[in-house]
């Protein structure tokens, strides 16, 4: 298997590519592939343990502190929380959703309605247990940084950021973004030359994803540790505080559900089967451009 | 041909949706089985050496102006002790209480709290951040912990100083819920760990611990025993209660307690 050839590189011979104009290209790397679905795992389960820990204090705030007499900015609670039937709402600063049955109420296991930030089904463990989703999240963000460095090792060494990530001078010239927008918004998917490489906002929004968004994840949720903040005060600083931290936090892990959203719509819009092959075998089918 | 393409798509999409609801099915029930339960914990014995790693300089906590106190200190757990000789003891202004420190020192003391509240203090204005999430700003002020464990003098056997307290969790009449602590010499030692009985330049309430809170600064809430009554010296923490270091501990939550 070569190990050079990525996004755009030649043609791998395509014994099923009969049909005129079809082509059949290697488009991800090995390295890239069995770090993307490590990935997936991880960060489903990263992210489920993380609601059980949210769910142990469902508020959120901006500064150094917060706590039940703190105003918050985001809190998922339940009004009448004492009476057989609680209403769940979600308070985003002075505005109030009624979110009964999913945020602040939900059932418990055994399907009574009861006070919870996020539902059961969400959270890893199901039941409400902190010490258990603490253990879940601290054992699974060792993997995803050891899954994240070697990723990014071969990502530098394979020259995957540099070719396949980097937009080129010609991608990110204002027309060709503003170009690459009503492509997107008409789903227009590309064929052909064009569909070999990333298009810009796709570059744009894989390098957000992997150079500010996963590092700030990982930084907020460093910078929550006391040890760490006695160890490098600055780096908490620089966030405004550890609930601040602790906000930025929650915001960016729903920046990941939003892109894992984006992302899997987008396969199934550009031909599911073709992207899921592509991410397990690498081979990636190019259709003929269409003719006018 | 189209048979092939669509059993081996049928086997990803089925593949793909059976993982998915195992993994997530599993891990829930993974997450009740003991043995499951301290493979996933041993993460603990990469992440508590890495942090002590960072912690080798032995920094302070970080310490705040008085303008960033929090309006109101949350009291979380215990806030009253339900024992009748905590509550004698808190009607008389704890006149009579002594903190006994013994185990594995030279000279077991009795230190009055007279004794302790005259002794050189030291004031800090740190941030409390509960295991939960919450976070508060308190200025406390007390007794170095390191100056008591001076005056009674280490046996060269000592590791851990264990703190047992006057509040029971649980209401138990046998002790079981008996909340206690332990911390190490690294921590036992640091200049900002401290005995407090005073909270925003008051004497420390009932509601926050009185009459002897521990201050870790640089681990969780949960670590800073309240209702502190005696101090043990010791050479391992096992044979004591769950084995495990403290109420919560036995409960499952880390023993060291820095993120």
């Amino acid at each position: 298997m070569p190990t050079d050839a990525t996004i755009g590189s030649n043609p791998a011979p395509a014994p099923s590519s009969r049909r005129a104009g079809r082509q059949v290209i290697y488009r991800h790397s090995r390295a890239v592939r069995v770090t993307h679905w490590v990935n997936v795992v991880l960060i489903s389960m990263l992210l489920m343990s993380g609601l059980q820990i949210f769910n142990a204090h469902p508020r959120l705030y901006w500064g150094a502190y917060g706590a039940d007499a703190d105003h918050p900015w985001l809190e998922l609670t339940a009004l009448k929380p004492d009476s057989d039937q609680p209403v769940g709402v979600a308070r985003l600063g002075h505005l109030q959703f009624k979110t009964d049955g999913v945020l602040g109420v939900s059932k418990g296991a055994q399907g009574k309605f009861t006070q919870r930030g996020f539902p059961r089904w969400t959270t890893l463990p199901n039941d409400q247990d902190l010490a258990t989703g603490r253990r879940w999240h601290f054992f699974l963000v060792w993997l995803f940084v050891a899954n994240g460095l070697v990723y990014l090792v071969f990502g530098a060494l394979n020259g995957h950021f540099r070719r396949d990530l980097a937009p080129t001078g010609d991608q990110i010239k204002p027309r060709n973004i503003l170009r690459s927008i009503g492509d997107h918004i008409r789903l227009k998917h590309p064929r052909g030359e064009e569909a070999k490489s990333y298009n810009v906002l796709q570059k744009l929004t894989y390098l957000i994803v992997i150079f500010i968004i996963l590092p700030l994840m990982v930084i907020t949720g460093l910078t929550m540790s006391p040890g760490m903040d006695a160890a490098a005060p600055w780096l908490l600083s620089l966030l405004g505080g550890r609930q601040s931290a602790r906000s930025v936090h929650f915001i960016t892990a729903n920046l990941i559900v939003l892109f894992v959203i984006v992302h899997v719509v987008e396969v199934f819009l550009a031909g599911v089967w073709n992207e899921i092959r592509s991410m397990i075998t690498g081979r990636y089918v190019i259709e003929a451009e269409e003719k006018p | 041909m189209i048979d092939a393409k669509f059993s081996r798509r049928a086997m990803i999409g089925a593949g793909a949706a059976g993982l998915g609801g195992l993994l997530l099915a599993g891990c829930d029930r993974l997450s009740n089985s003991p043995k499951f339960q301290s493979f996933v914990g041993s993460a603990e014995d990469l992440t508590f050496p890495a942090q002590r790693a960072l912690l080798a300089g032995q920094p302070l906590a970080r310490e705040f102006p008085a303008s960033m106190i929090s309006p109101v200190f949350k009291s979380n757990g215990t806030s009253m002790p339900g024992s009748p000789a905590y509550k004698a003891m808190l009607e008389r202004g704890f006149a009579d209480f002594h903190l006994a420190i013994g185990g594995l020192v030279h000279r077991p003391t009795r230190f009055s709290f007279d004794e302790l509240k005259a002794m050189p203090a030291r004031t800090q204005i740190t941030r409390h951040d509960c295991v939960e999430g919450w976070s508060a700003i308190g200025q406390w002020t007390g007794a170095p912990l390191a100056r008591l464990l001076a005056t009674v003098g280490l046996m060269p056997q000592a590791r851990y100083a264990v703190f047992y307290c006057a509040d029971d969790m649980d209401g138990s009449t046998d002790g079981s819920g008996q909340y206690y602590e332990s911390i190490d010499l690294f921590d036992a030692f640091h200049p900002q760990t401290i005995l407090a009985y005073g909270l925003n330049g008051k004497p420390l309430d009932a509601a926050h611990g009185a009459p002897l809170r521990l201050r870790v600064e640089r681990q969780l809430g949960y670590k800073m025993a309240k209702y502190v009554m005696h101090i043990q010296l010791v050479d391992a923490v096992h044979a004591i209660k769950g084995g495990k270091g403290g109420y919560w501990e036995d409960r499952g939550y880390e023993w060291y307690a820095g993120i």
